[in-house]
């Protein structure tokens, strides 16, 4: 029941509700906890509520970081240097 | 999915794999936490156990919320629900948890009870609403993560009026189960915590820092994909080696310093602290568990229906309180996926597919054999 997912806004719903797209079904879910959330932002959506918002540049910065380094292409590097 | 696929790249993964087994010191052992249910699941449906080097050890934290909820909590529920013919709701898992007399929600429910599964606080409020004439009790469990949304129906339903409506208040606290982890006697040796995602985006990254400023254990808190728990156990190996320790975070997508703040007021609003409550695995610990306030007691189900609590021990072949103290594992169980199974769990581990038991019965063990 931790499993919560990251879900873009589709539609506001007034007073605080929102429709999302979970992975292509649509659901509503409540804002009550966040704030300033407009279409098209992404929130973690847990037991029905948007817990927070997804920050997208951040989210950028850490597949980057994923990729630091390099070490396995720095060692394809090498290995197909020293085949050749 | 936008935010999901990504981060479960196998070609990034190998990457950090590679790192990892770049940076490990050969001569150390890491023995890493994860305290969140969500990473333990990630980590054994995503065999990242395999991906590690020998020396990286991951250990089960109390971290899944049905797991660490004692017998005795799901006994007063369904007290509850049989004695007092309320409609009981809860989340999905609660309802399979063992209980005392070979009960479990669900068993009740076969019997005659009126347990309703309910996805969200908002379908509680709704069934009190569609039955003025019913007591509708709903039994709230679960860390941080899903103390707001109970804060949020308890102040909705005190604005409608909703007379119908109570909690049994089952809501605990992360940090006090990692305080009471470092202090178990005998101690659990550990190197460093994998910090909770979902916990983390309410409570921010704030309330670790004591772990690692006086216990000096490194925490980098983690998203919930893979990739996010193998870059965070690198970020873990990285401060080890260096010997350091201090919070980072690796889930920066969602998780600030300060976390949630309106989250965080309305839980201070709606709840205060217990001065103790007993978990499963760690006993009574102190100022780990919330109740109401007193100015929402009619909402509070344990008032409301003189319903106490009583501590009832677990199953005696059962070693779900070793294995959520970190010091045993899954298969050092005597009962472990012959007697114990998904369908017919005897302890709570077993239950949701966040326990330590039930991640490693359905993805994790055939490792061993094969
Ligand atoms: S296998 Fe079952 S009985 Fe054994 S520790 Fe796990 S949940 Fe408890």
């Amino acid at each position: 029941m931790c499993l919560a997912i990251p879900a873009r806004i589709e539609e506001l719903i007034v007073p605080c509700n929102a429709i999302v797209d979970l992975g292509g079904v649509r659901k509503e879910i409540s804002l009550a906890l966040v704030e300033d959330v407009v279409v098209g932002d992404y929130v973690i959506v847990h037991v029905g509520y948007a817990l927070q918002k997804l920050d997208q540049e951040e989210a950028l910065r850490t597949l980057e970081l994923f990729a630091e380094m390099g070490a396995l292409a720095e060692l394809r590097a090498e290995l197909g240097e020293s085949a050749t | 999915m936008k935010y999901v696929d990504e981060f479960r790249d196998g070609e990034l993964a190998k990457n950090i794999v590679s790192n990892i087994a770049r940076e490990v010191d050969p001569k150390s052992v890491y023995r890493l936490m994860e305290f969140c249910g969500g990473h333990t699941h990630a980590i054994s449906r995503y065999g990242l156990v395999d991906l590690l080097p020998a020396n990286v050890r991951m250990i089960h934290g109390p971290g899944c919320p049905v797991c660490v909820l004692p017998v005795g909590r799901i006994d007063q529920a369904i007290r509850l629900a049989r004695e007092q013919g309320v409609i009981l709701c809860t989340y999905a898992d609660t309802l399979r948890v063992p209980a005392s007399n070979n009960l479990s929600l669900m068993r009740a429910r076969a019997q005659g009870s009126d347990v309703r599964m309910v996805y969200s606080t908002q379908d509680v409020l709704k069934i009190a609403r569609e039955h003025p004439d019913r007591e509708v009790v709903f039994l709230a469990i679960g860390f941080e993560t899903t103390t707001p949304p109970t804060a949020v129906a308890v102040k909705q339903a005190a604005f409608e009026d909703l007379k119908n409506f109570s909690i049994l208040c089952d809501h605990v606290l992360t940090p006090a189960a990692m305080h009471a982890i470092l202090k178990v006697s005998g101690g659990v040796a550990l190197d460093g915590f994998v910090g909770p995602a979902h916990v983390s985006t309410i409570i921010g990254s704030k309330p670790y820092e004591p772990f690692a400023e006086d216990y000096g254990k490194p925490v980098v808190i983690a998203g919930f994909e893979p990739l996010d728990v193998m870059q965070a156990i690198l970020m873990l190996i990285r401060q080890i080696n260096a010997g350091r320790a201090v919070v980072e975070n690796e889930f920066i997508r969602a998780v600030t310093r300060e976390g949630n703040l309106k989250a965080q007021e309305l839980v201070a609003e709606v709840f205060e602290l217990r001065d103790t409550f007993e978990w499963r695995g760690l006993g009574s610990v102190p100022d780990s568990a919330l109740k109401l306030r007193s100015k929402f007691a009619p909402f509070d189900a344990e008032l409301k229906f003189n319903v106490e609590y009583v501590a009832v021990p677990d199953n005696k072949a059962c070693e779900c309180a070793t294995i959520l103290r970190g010091q045993k594992r899954p298969q050092e169980c005597k009962i472990f996926g012959t007697v114990c199974t998904p369908e017919n769990p005897v302890g709570s581990c077993m239950v949701s597919s966040e326990g330590a038991c039930a991640a490693h019965y359905g993805y994790g063990r055939f490792r061993e054999v094969a």
